[in-house]
Order: C-alpha cells, then sequence, then structure tokens
C-alpha cells in the first residue's frame, strides 16, 4: 500500500511516523496537565479526601489570604532586585571585559564558573558565609576587622537580599556571555564612523551600543526576570530550618506552592496559587517585551 | 564566538595606544581580575573547607594548613551519596541521549517536512515554553501515583525528556541544512529515518552538544520535580540528597562542603576542559534558542 503512495504523500506519513510519540509526550505530559492544574483550582481536594467542586472559593481564600500577598510582595522584590543589579552587572562586566585581550579567556572563564554550578549546592556553601561568628565567613572577616556582626538569614530585613546574592551570582556568567556575544555582533563600521567624527566614549555607548543591543537586553532582561520570579532552590536550601522564614521574609511564590501542595496536602489551593504564578509570568513577559521592543 | 575574538578586538584596539590609555587598561584589567576572583571565591572556599580537618573549618585562611581527604572518605563511605551520585548520572544521561534524539527528530520533522498539521504542531509545542514547570509538578504529582511511578528513575525523567527549548534550537539549526542534501539522500534511495540520522545529523553536531550541555546541566541540578518525586533515601539525586544530608542536625559544615563539591567538581571539570566549546555552545543555545 505505501509503494502506491506519491512521493508527497510519502512524506506525510513519515513526517506524522516520527511526530507520533512527541504529539502524545507534549498532549499527555504538557498539556494536559495544564488544563488539569487549572481545573483542579477550582476544586476542594485534600488528596487523601474527597474531590469537590469548589468554584472560586480557592482564589477568594488567595485573595483573602495574608500569606499571599507577603509572598506576592516578596516574589516582585526578588524580581525587581534581581533583574535590574543582575543586568547592570553583566553589562558593565561584558562591557569593560570586551576590551581586554590580556587573559582575556582566563577572566571570563572566572566570571563564568558559577554558572556551572549547582543551586542547592552553592545555597548551602553561602548558608556557611552568611553563620554568626564563629562558624560563618562574613562574619568572621567583619569580626576580624573589628565590624560588628550583621544578622543575615535571621533578619528579616536582610534575609531576602541575603538569599538573593547567591541567585545573582550564578547567573552572572550567563548574562556576561550573552552581553559579550551581543557586543561583538555590532558591526565595527558604527564604531569607525564614530572615532572619525571624534565622538566620545559616553555617547558612543549611549547612541551606538545600548540602541543596538537592543535585542540581546530584551532576552536578558525577560530570561532573567522568569528566572527570578521562579525563584525556589535558593530559599529552601538556605531556610530549611523554617522554609521561607523568618516569619515569611524569604518566601517566593514557588515555595508557598510547594508547602501548600506536598507539606499541606491542600492541591486545590495550590493549584489556583500555580495558575496565578502562570499569569504572573504571562503578564510580566509581556510587558517587558512590550516596553522593550517599542520605540 | 572565541573565533570572532580577534578581529572584534583587533578592531578595538588594534593602534597602539596612548600612554594614558595604556593605564586606562591596566585598573581595568585590575579591576576585572579582582571582580572575577570575588566570583570564583565562594567555589574555592567550598573546596577549601571540603580539604579541612574540623578544628581549622572556621578560620578565613583559603589555602587549608594541614590539606586532608578525610572528609571525602567520610561522606564517600557514608555510602548514600555515592547512590545519589549514581543516580543522577543515569537520569541526566538518559534524560540528555532522549531529548538529542527527540528534539532533533521533531525539530528536523517540522524544519523539512511539508504536511497537514506543521504549523499546528509547531505553534503547540512552542506554547508549552511559556507553561511554568511549578504549574504541572501537582498534575505530574497525581499522575506519577495513579501509575506507580513515585519514586522511581522513570518517575523522576519522564517530565523532562523533550523539551520545547530544544526542539525549537534544533529547528533552527536544521534550517542550515541545504535541501539538495536531502534530496540527493532521497534519490539514493534511503528512507526518510536514514535522511535524518545519516545526513543532517552529522551536520547540526555542534548544536547537538550545545543541546546536550544545557540538557545535562539542567538535569544534573534539578531540585523541584526530584524533590517531590522521591521518597526513598535510595532515589534521591545529588541535590535533593545534599539538601537532606545538610539539614541534619549533626552534620558539620565541612562535610556540608564536601557533599557540595562532589556535586559541583563534576560540572567544573567538564567545563574546565571544553570551555571553549561550552561557551560557545551556550551563546548559541542562548541567541537562537
Amino acid at each position: 500500500m505505501y509503494r502506491n503512495l506519491t512521493i508527497r504523500q510519502k512524506q506525510i506519513v513519515w513526517a506524522w511516523a516520527f511526530l507520533a510519540l512527541p504529539v502524545l509526550f507534549y498532549t499527555v505530559i504538557r498539556f494536559y496537565p495544564t488544563g488539569n492544574a487549572i481545573l483542579i483550582s477550582f476544586q476542594d481536594w485534600n488528596l487523601l479526601g474527597s474531590r469537590t467542586w469548589a468554584g472560586l472559593e480557592n482564589y477568594e481564600k488567595l485573595w483573602n489570604d495574608p500569606v499571599f500577598w507577603k509572598v506576592f510582595q516578596n516574589t516582585f522584590v526578588y524580581l525587581l532586585l534581581g533583574t535590574p543589579i543582575s543586568l547592570v552587572l553583566s553589562f558593565v562586566i561584558a562591557y569593560h571585559l570586551d576590551r581586554l585581550r590580556f587573559m582575556h579567556g582566563f577572566l571570563r572563564m572566572l566570571y563564568f564558573l558559577p554558572f556551572m554550578t549547582s543551586a542547592v549546592a552553592m545555597a548551602w556553601v553561602w548558608r556557611w558565609f552568611y553563620q554568626d561568628v564563629p562558624i560563618g565567613l562574613f562574619n568572621n572577616i567583619l569580626a576580624g576587622f573589628g565590624i560588628p556582626q550583621i544578622a543575615f538569614l535571621q533578619s528579616t530585613t536582610n534575609a531576602l537580599p541575603a538569599v538573593l546574592a547567591p541567585a545573582v551570582w550564578a547567573g552572572l556568567g550567563f548574562q556576561v556571555i550573552i552581553f559579550m556575544a551581543g557586543l561583538r555582533a555590532i558591526p565595527t563600521s558604527y564604531y569607525e564612523a564614530a572615532k572619525i567624527d571624534g565622538v566620545g566614549w559616553f555617547t558612543v555607548l549611549t547612541q551606538i551600543t545600548i540602541p543596538l543591543l537592543r535585542p540581546t537586553i530584551v532576552f536578558i532582561v525577560v530570561f532573567s526576570s522568569i528566572g527570578f520570579l521562579r525563584i525556589f532552590d535558593h530559599v529552601f536550601n538556605m531556610t530549611t530550618n523554617n522554609p521561607g522564614g523568618p516569619l515569611n521574609a524569604t518566601k517566593p511564590l514557588v515555595l508557598m506552592i510547594y508547602d501548600t501542595a506536598f507539606n499541606g496536602f491542600d492541591m486545590g489551593y495550590a493549584a489556583a496559587q500555580t495558575v496565578v504564578l502562570f499569569v504572573i509570568l504571562l503578564i510580566v513577559s509581556l510587558i517587558q517585551l512590550r516596553l522593550l521592543r517599542s520605540n | 564566538m572565541t573565533d570572532i575574538a580577534p578581529t572584534a578586538d583587533a578592531l578595538l584596539m588594534a593602534k597602539p595606544a596612548p600612554r594614558s590609555r595604556n593605564m586606562g587598561q591596566i585598573i581595568r584589567w585590575l579591576l576585572l581580575f579582582i571582580g572575577g576572583i570575588i566570583m570564583v571565591m565562594p567555589i574555592a572556599y567550598m573546596i577549601s573547607t571540603s580539604l579541612k580537618w574540623p578544628h581549622e573549618v572556621y578560620n578565613v585562611n583559603l589555602i587549608p594548613e594541614d590539606p586532608t581527604t578525610e572528609n571525602y572518605t567520610y561522606v564517600l563511605e557514608d555510602g548514600r551519596f555515592y547512590w545519589w551520585f549514581v543516580n543522577s548520572v543515569i537520569i541526566a544521561t538518559i534524560t540528555t541521549i532522549c531529548n538529542l534524539l527527540f528534539d532533533s527528530l521533531v525539530g528536523y520533522t517540522l524544519c523539512k517536512f511539508r504536511f497537514p498539521g506543521r504549523t499546528i504542531v509547531f505553534i503547540a509545542i512552542l506554547s508549552t515554553l511559556m507553561i511554568p514547570t511549578e504549574m504541572l509538578v501537582i498534575p505530574w504529582y497525581l499522575m506519577s501515583q495513579s501509575f506507580g511511578w513515585l519514586d522511581s528513575y522513570w518517575g523522576i525523567m519522564f517530565p523532562g525528556l523533550m523539551t520545547a527549548f530544544g526542539t525549537f534550537l534544533m529547528k533552527q539549526f536544521f534550517e542550515s541544512v541545504p535541501d539538495d542534501f536531502i534530496e540527493a539522500a532521497r534519490i539514493d534511495g534511503l528512507n526518510e529515518l536514514q535522511i535524518w540520522w545519516t545526513v543532517a545529523m552529522p551536520l547540526v553536531k555542534p548544536a547537538l552538544a550545545a543541546l546536550a550541555i544545557f540538557v545535562f546541566l539542567g538535569n544534573w541540578t534539578a531540585f523541584l520535580w526530584p524533590l517531590i518525586v522521591t521518597n526513598s533515601v535510595d532515589m534521591y539525586t545529588i541535590p535533593v540528597g545534599l539538601s537532606g544530608f545538610g539539614d541534619e542536625a549533626d552534620v558539620a559544615w565541612e562535610l556540608i562542603m564536601t557533599g557540595a563539591a562532589i556535586s559541583t567538581i563534576p560540572t567544573l571539570v567538564v567545563f574546565l576542559i571544553f570551555q571553549r566549546f561550552i561557551i560557545r555552545g551556550v551563546v548559541m543555545a542562548g541567541l537562537k534558542g
């Protein structure tokens, strides 16, 4: 039967033969669970007990939950601190590194190395750094200079930046590399023209380099924002004794989801939180693409 | 990108720089060097502490006075890290192979075949990029529970066997494979599967390598889903195991640092060996994907 088909028909048969398993995979492992998560978010389900329709109850509960608003705020603090800090740092590093030839590869390696580490391992390393005297490295160094101790992870104000620092640190190398690739992609004729016109470096930076880097900047901003909105590994591992603590000061949305679903077994409520996360990610990415792509 | 580095550098700095600029270059180099050293400090301290005796752990010196591998012996003799390491290797390897095969097959099909439904399949796969894993873990968990996949290799691996990112990346790279090659192979009587495997795949090796790096690293360090799906200590992956290990009340910091080093050193070594190659791969995947 296959022999009687035209070349075009054979192509169609092959294409669908190749796609059969993947289409099944994406349907069962991606689309069905997405629909299921949305469905569960409208149900009341304790995992052990029965599954009942709850309508918007979970979302109402979320709206009236003070912990959720604290978590919501934390999530955005991670985003609003993490994204600009890592964007500026990685740009400054890439901009200057791009101008150096001496041991260029070695310096680049130093900046990139943290990207190859595992978040869990590094969260524990940083957690150790943050301990009080006589354990933690930072406070030991401070003590060496006679400077008063800083409470990092125990303080409600310092804990969030302390948890964020390793996340920024680990992602920086990747952004530096992407920025350097973007800088190299700018046609050198622009710089030559600027040189002939005798334009200063600052003007070159703001009028040529940054505008031409726009696609790279868009990519990095969207990519790192999604990362910070989904922060989990660092927070979980640096606060295992009191996840998201102290007093929920570091708790991001993903940790709240994990807690609700796998410690509280309140699947409906957790699913509603995941839907909220999905909507936040969607809105933030769309706004950024809009703002950064236009003009 | 290291290929184009010399040209770009030459254009920026070929002229003999004036003296004052030289001074500027030296300061720039020094500052970047100090910054780079700060960047690797956490890794350096992790390794240094893993080589220290307990009494020395809380000294801030980076070089251990009397280096010892005692911590490694202790942690590995405990046995658990050994299993977690093996689990992580198996899971990351199988997942990487699956991604290389399926992502490239799908990417190739979407790129080189014309058939009804092509656009829909492409958009459908691409749209899954927007769905965060966190939204899927609850349904995945329920699914694993009803099919008995909890606490098994398959349970840990199944969500990541194919990725939209990889599919999209491979599709982009198959664009560079000339259609003439495929036509010629068809005339030679190869079937479509053979054409994909023997003609197209060898031409996108750099992209396959980039994808392999990303998938392997991603699975080696994956935490949330393995944490959810495993519950017996034997099935933990390295990150899950390390997390629990660190949380045990009586575990000393030098042992935690040793565990962290065991989980990090393999990827660091691979990176140091294939450095240029990996950086190129990251740029390719980052910009094309």
